[in-house]
């Protein structure tokens, strides 16, 4: 038995009623003042585009190098990849394992992930794999952490300055794009808007 | 007099979807109607484990900050750096802003967690009703910054990348940076797993 339109607190439990907002506008809690939802037009639409513009550049952040570097004419670049792997040879394997997942497999499964299921939401279609596919992104939401990733490129940068030549690469342009696109792709989208779509096309979940 | 709360109104909300239903009666435990993830009010054993990954954050916390994090060698000599010894380099290179952001990313941010997830968890296990509304915000601040302490084990692995020139310049990795890593991933477990509705759940004592 489900209560739609009902709406309790994810902070503090409070039991409320779901009101229609303006495009723009904001639901915040009466008693802890978290914010419960936001509303705006075409928010799946607009989700899709910055997702898709997202997959392009997280591409290009990983195809080409971030930063390059140079000492008395050696040259050395670095992708993300490749410094996981170093770590690894290095005998740090849970360090580059970490570093591996967090800036490169979980942004990779959060981007192709919504992918998955704005591209069927947008042509009116709810397959089956789509709602444990949008409750395993939630989870890995906060465990991606590409803009982390790139202010730790930056101090490097600042560290390696004294002793070589830093160039700032292609892929690094790439991810400050990227970041920008799954902030406002995160911004943009309204997970009570989701939910309540797959709910339509699925009445009966497998569990 | 206390609030009408999903859980006092025996309503379960989804924390995944958010979807408030009414359990069957006689039902221990269920699943969301809508998307099927386990049903329970408050998260489960929220207390204990949050206690738990704090105290192994806390442990580890000690070598992480002991430990060097980075081992540069060059032609002028080896160097073993340590979280804070990063921070004053930093600071003695003239980029006082950035020595301020990765000292506050580096070592106050994982301070605060264990510090403010102790209180909360303290606070909660007390039934406190003080301070409500700053603890909930509190924990929103925690749930915000906890992934920014990962900043220096992104720096380690770029460094460690990119200065890999044999004899003329090479930069490893130190086991304080696994340790600094873990410190990071168990304070996020550990405030993921606390419960902020648990704060707000010592208002409606007087009904049980």
């Amino acid at each position: 038995m489900t209560h739609s339109g009902l709406l309790a607190c994810h902070e503090c439990d409070l039991l409320q009623r779901e009101v229609a907002l303006p495009p723009g506008g904001k639901a915040i809690c009466p008693r802890c003042k978290a914010t419960l939802y936001t509303q705006s037009n075409n928010s799946i639409d607009r989700a899709l585009a910055l997702m898709l513009a997202a997959a392009v550049l997280f591409a290009i952040g990983n195809a080409f190098p971030v930063v390059t570097m140079e000492i008395q004419g050696r040259r050395t670049a670095a992708l993300v990849w490749e410094g996981a792997w170093r770590l690894h040879e290095e005998g740090e394997t849970v360090v580059g394992i970490l570093v591996f997942l967090t800036a490169l497999i979980f942004p990779l499964l959060q981007i192709a992930g919504m992918l998955a299921i704005l591209v069927p939401l947008r042509l009116g279609l709810t397959p089956r794999y789509l709602v444990p596919a949008y409750r395993t992104i939630e989870e890995v939401k906060p465990w991606s952490m590409v803009e982390v990733f790139m202010l730790g490129v930056l101090v490097s940068l600042v560290k390696l300055a004294h002793m070589a030549t830093v160039v700032p690469g292609i892929g690094m342009w790439a991810f400050f794009g990227l970041i920008i696109a799954l902030a406002w792709a995160s911004s943009t989208l309204n997970p009570h808007e989701v939910w309540a779509r797959l709910e339509v096309g699925e009445p009966e979940p497998a569990q | 007099m206390s609030a009408p709360t999903a859980a006092r109104l025996g309503f379960l909300a989804c924390h995944v979807c958010e979807l408030v239903s009414r359990p069957p009666t006689g039902a221990a435990e269920c699943a969301c109607p809508r998307c099927g993830a386990q049903l329970h009010s408050r998260k489960p054993n929220a207390v204990a484990r949050t206690w738990a990954l704090l105290i192994a954050a806390a442990i580890l916390y000690l070598p992480a900050n002991i430990e060097p994090v980075m081992i540069t060698s060059s032609f002028l000599g080896t160097q073993s750096d340590t979280i804070l010894s990063g921070v004053a380099y930093l600071y003695h290179s003239g980029s006082w802003p950035l020595a301020a952001l990765v000292f506050l990313a580096s070592v106050l941010v994982p301070l605060l967690k264990l510090f403010a997830l102790s209180y909360l968890a303290l606070s909660v296990q007390r039934r406190s009703q003080l301070r409500l509304l700053p603890r909930t915000r509190l924990y929103r601040l925690l749930e915000f910054i906890g992934r920014w302490s990962m900043l220096d084990v992104f720096v380690v692995m770029v460094l460690v990348a990119l200065v890999n020139m044999g004899a003329l310049a090479n930069i490893r990795a130190g086991a304080g940076a696994m340790y600094f890593g873990g410190v990071v991933v168990l304070t996020m477990l550990a405030s993921m797993s606390f419960d902020p509705r648990m704060i707000w759940d010592a208002t409606g004592d007087a009904d049980g």
